[in-house]
């Protein structure tokens, strides 16, 4: 047990620091601090600055141009972006999709979709939930049908994150409808320009519109889209999930949201003095910040007994349960710091207008964040599906 | 004791609750949100003539309410509705400060108030002031027969429609003294009054109110000089029960449509409120809601009483407010799913009333400190 870094670890935080001080432009990192959209522009500007460096894909096997960091490679490149405002990466193509493909697409598949994934040429968005199908996912109903050389696809899919953005997208469907629900589901890549392909934008409930439908009406998809084998989806699915999960505790977004709240109560004044005096608001920062040290080293032994050649099962769940908790709960302190000037709508600033808001603690839109950050305990498998892995796990047999 | 609406109340949340369900649906109450005045006359005009706003005000003042459970009936049932229109900024704060301090002539307002054809606002507090009643930096100072106002009051909830302005200001002292604070009836459109308005997240609009050499006669003065901060803060402890009671209104329509929702909802082959994980949380706001119901009553009942029992009652029901309102909008979008964090969806609107409520009038730990201090006197 040894819980200093080695020296090559520490010469590599300096080298990531160096690297975002000198490279990381600075209108991207003030509107991340300013909890800001970036737009399609501003992803790609970081996503072509960190492919120039080899940075993108520090997951990736070389052999495929990814960095191939380890654990604490990771975390400490995650902790020095956060601190600094980097954006974060869009992780559909580079962490969610590309994994799957080195595991399980043809060699013309991989030599065709990986390279254009660090170049920026395919900007990749998932196709998992459906309507019907969110927690229970395997109940998903978009089919496809085959026809010669090409599937017929037809269906709804949701929530589909920057799908406005995308021109590719990786779906579940149900290619068989007389098997067991998991054993009838297929992994396909699907063109959103084709013919059929419709996408229509949902308006959250803090005025952003990240998320998307897109509906599908006799889209023609080429067979050689088909990821592994037909009716194996479920299982590419699977792995997807458990393999996107190094940062799944989101310990940077965490320190820098908690780094954010100790300035923002440092310059809101509470009955004549800064707020971060305040008894009741300190103790609420201190259990938060206590919970967090905790879940950090949590996530570190994981990660690192991972790298090691164990796949992260029931931990991963956990991660994502304790990780979710502690990021709504620093959103609900930043609301609470910035008291009466949580108020506004602060929309027009999401959307990266030039309107100043009102606030002269430049809190910016704590409480929009507040509110868009329900979707952490929801999304990527609810914290109620989480919680069930886990006992089914520990204790056999829960539901 | 008894726990029973009186029959007057009981025919004003009938008849509001009815006017609300067929005028006030999440369609129609989300153009209003999308409005550019963010609100709707033809509402306001509609439940003025119901008589919503006469019920917020004495018998003495002109109306035929008034007292904590009239006040709570009427905000319990805009709150279950999610009404955005700015009855606590122009009935319960500003005209209400009218109607507690005003002479004979400000008095007059009152009927116009009553009948829907005066729109109003509260200037007091501060960028710096947070939820400190006490905390008033802005100066009014007396010039021959003038006073003239400077200083900048921050998110002053309807201030753009309002055409009279209630304003705080400080004759003498310092921010963060009891006493040397003064109200003055400003009309909006004196020399010298900037607003730069914007919406707010959960509906309505505010605007930063600078006030440049703002001159008004001394009879635009509501009260005495100086001694203004008593009633301040009694109209506040009012605007807390109205605002603890909307809060209750919106968390039951939450409440309702998550029930509804763990019902109907099918995920693994059954309604998910069978799964024991979702029925039992589903149980604990149930109860939560029980006692947020009894912390308004207590609220409400003891908004007459004097100011020590009155403070703390008020602390008391903004506190477990606080949390309990925190619990049913998280719980109630959790859930939910996806579907509840969509702004068309009803309770994307009500969770987002309710849990700004923290942030008016005092948050959940202001309440609590304060709960300390009045009990401990």
């Amino acid at each position: 047990m040894d819980l200093s870094y080695s020296d090559e670890e520490r010469a590599f935080r300096e080298e990531v620091r160096a690297f975002l001080d000198e490279k990381l432009p600075k209108e991207l990192s003030e509107k991340i601090r300013k909890g800001e959209e970036l737009g399609k522009e501003g992803q790609e500007r970081w996503h072509a600055i960190l492919n120039e460096k080899g940075w993108l894909a520090p997951n990736w096997p070389k052999e495929f141009g990814g960095a191939e960091w380890n654990a604490v490679q990771r975390h400490i490149f995650e902790e020095e972006a956060a601190a600094a405002h980097a954006p974060r990466i869009v992780p559909f193509g580079l962490s969610m999709l590309a994994p799957v493909l080195q595991k399980f697409g043809s060699k013309e598949q991989q030599d065709y979709w990986l390279p254009r994934i660090l170049s920026g040429e395919d900007w990749w968005c998932q196709g998992y939930s459906e309507p019907g199908a969110g927690s229970d996912l395997a109940s998903l109903k978009t089919t496809a049908v085959r026809d010669g050389d090409h599937y017929i696809v037809n269906g709804q899919k949701t929530w589909t994150t920057l799908g406005q953005h995308a021109n590719m997208i990786f779906c579940l469907v149900r290619t068989d409808k007389d098997v067991k629900q998991q054993e009838g589901i297929s992994f396909l890549l699907i063109d959103m320009d084709t013919p059929g392909v419709e996408v229509r934008p949902i308006v959250l409930l803090d005025g952003g519109a990240e998320v998307n439908e897109v509906w599908f009406t006799d889209v023609k998809v080429p067979v050689e889209n088909l990821v592994g084998e037909e009716n194996k989806g479920w299982t590419y699915a699977k792995y997807l999930l458990t393999h996107e999960r190094t940062n799944i505790a989101g310990v940077g977004f965490s320190q820098a949201g908690l780094s954010a709240v100790k300035r923002l109560a440092k310059s809101e004044m509470a009955g004549g003095k800064p707020l971060i005096e305040n008894p009741h608001f300190a103790a609420r920062v201190a259990r938060v910040e206590i919970d967090l040290m905790a879940m950090s080293t949590t996530n570190l032994r994981i990660v690192s007994k991972a790298a090691a050649g164990t796949a992260p099962g029931v931990e991963s769940s956990m991660l994502k349960v304790k990780g979710t908790i502690i990021r709504q709960e620093i959103n609900d302190l930043a609301r609470r710091a910035a008291g009466v000037y949580a108020m506004p709508f602060a929309s027009e600033a999401v959307e990266g207008s030039n309107l100043a808001l009102p606030d002269p603690l430049n809190a910016g839109p704590v409480a929009a964040q507040y509110f868009n950050n329900r979707k952490l305990s929801i999304f990527g498998g609810s914290n109620e599906i989480q919680r069930g892995i886990i006992a089914k796990t520990m204790l056999g047999g829960g539901k | 004791m008894n726990f029973d609406l009186t029959e007057e109340r009981q025919m004003l949340q009938d008849s509001l609750r009815r006017f609300l369900r067929d005028k006030y649906d999440t369609a129609t109450r989300n153009k209003i949100l999308e409005s550019d005045a963010g609100m709707s006359t033809e509402i306001w005009t509609g439940l003025a003539e119901l008589g919503v706003i006469g019920a917020l005000f004495t018998e003495e003042q002109g109306g035929f309410g008034g007292k904590g459970f009239d006040i709570a009936v009427v905000f319990e049932e805009l709150g279950r509705a999610g009404v955005v229109e700015p009855f606590m900024d122009t009935a319960i704060l500003a005209g209400g400060l009218i109607a507690d301090l005003g002479n004979e002539d400000q008095q007059a307002h009152v009927e116009e108030i009553i009948g829907g054809g005066l729109q109003l606002a509260f200037a007091h507090g501060e960028p710096a002031s947070r939820y400190d009643l006490n905390r008033v930096a802005t100066t009014a100072k007396a010039e021959g027969d003038d006073i003239v106002l400077n200083g900048r009051k921050a998110v002053v909830i309807n201030a753009e429609a309002a055409d009279i302005l209630v304003v705080s200001a400080r004759e003498s002292g310092e921010p963060g003294d009891d006493a040397g604070i003064s109200l003055f009836l400003v009309p909006a459109d004196t020399k010298g009054i900037t607003l730069q308005g914007y919406a707010l997240l959960a509906g309505g609009r505010a605007a930063e109110v600078t006030l440049d050499d703002v001159t008004v006669p001394a009879s635009a003065r509501l009260g005495e000089a100086g001694k203004a901060l008593p009633a301040i803060e009694a109209r506040i402890a009012t605007a807390n029960v109205a605002l603890c009671a909307e809060t209750l209104g919106a968390m039951e329509t939450a409440c309702d449509l998550t029930r509804d929702y763990l019902g109907t909802r099918k995920q693994f082959g059954r309604p998910i409120g069978t799964f024991q994980a979702l029925a039992h949380r589903m149980a604990d706001l149930l109860i939560e809601m029980e006692q947020a119901r009894s912390a308004v009553i207590l609220a409400a009942g003891h908004l007459e009483d004097d100011r020590a029992s009155r403070e703390r009652h008020v602390s008391a029901t903004k506190n477990l407010m606080g949390r309990a309102g925190r619990l049913v909008a998280e719980d109630s979008i959790q859930m939910h799913g996806g579907i509840a964090m969509t702004q068309e969806y009803e309770l994307a609107h009500i969770a987002k009333r309710i849990v700004m409520a923290d942030h008016r009038f005092g948050d959940t730990d202001h309440h609590l400190e304060r709960f300390i201090d009045f009990a401990a006197a």
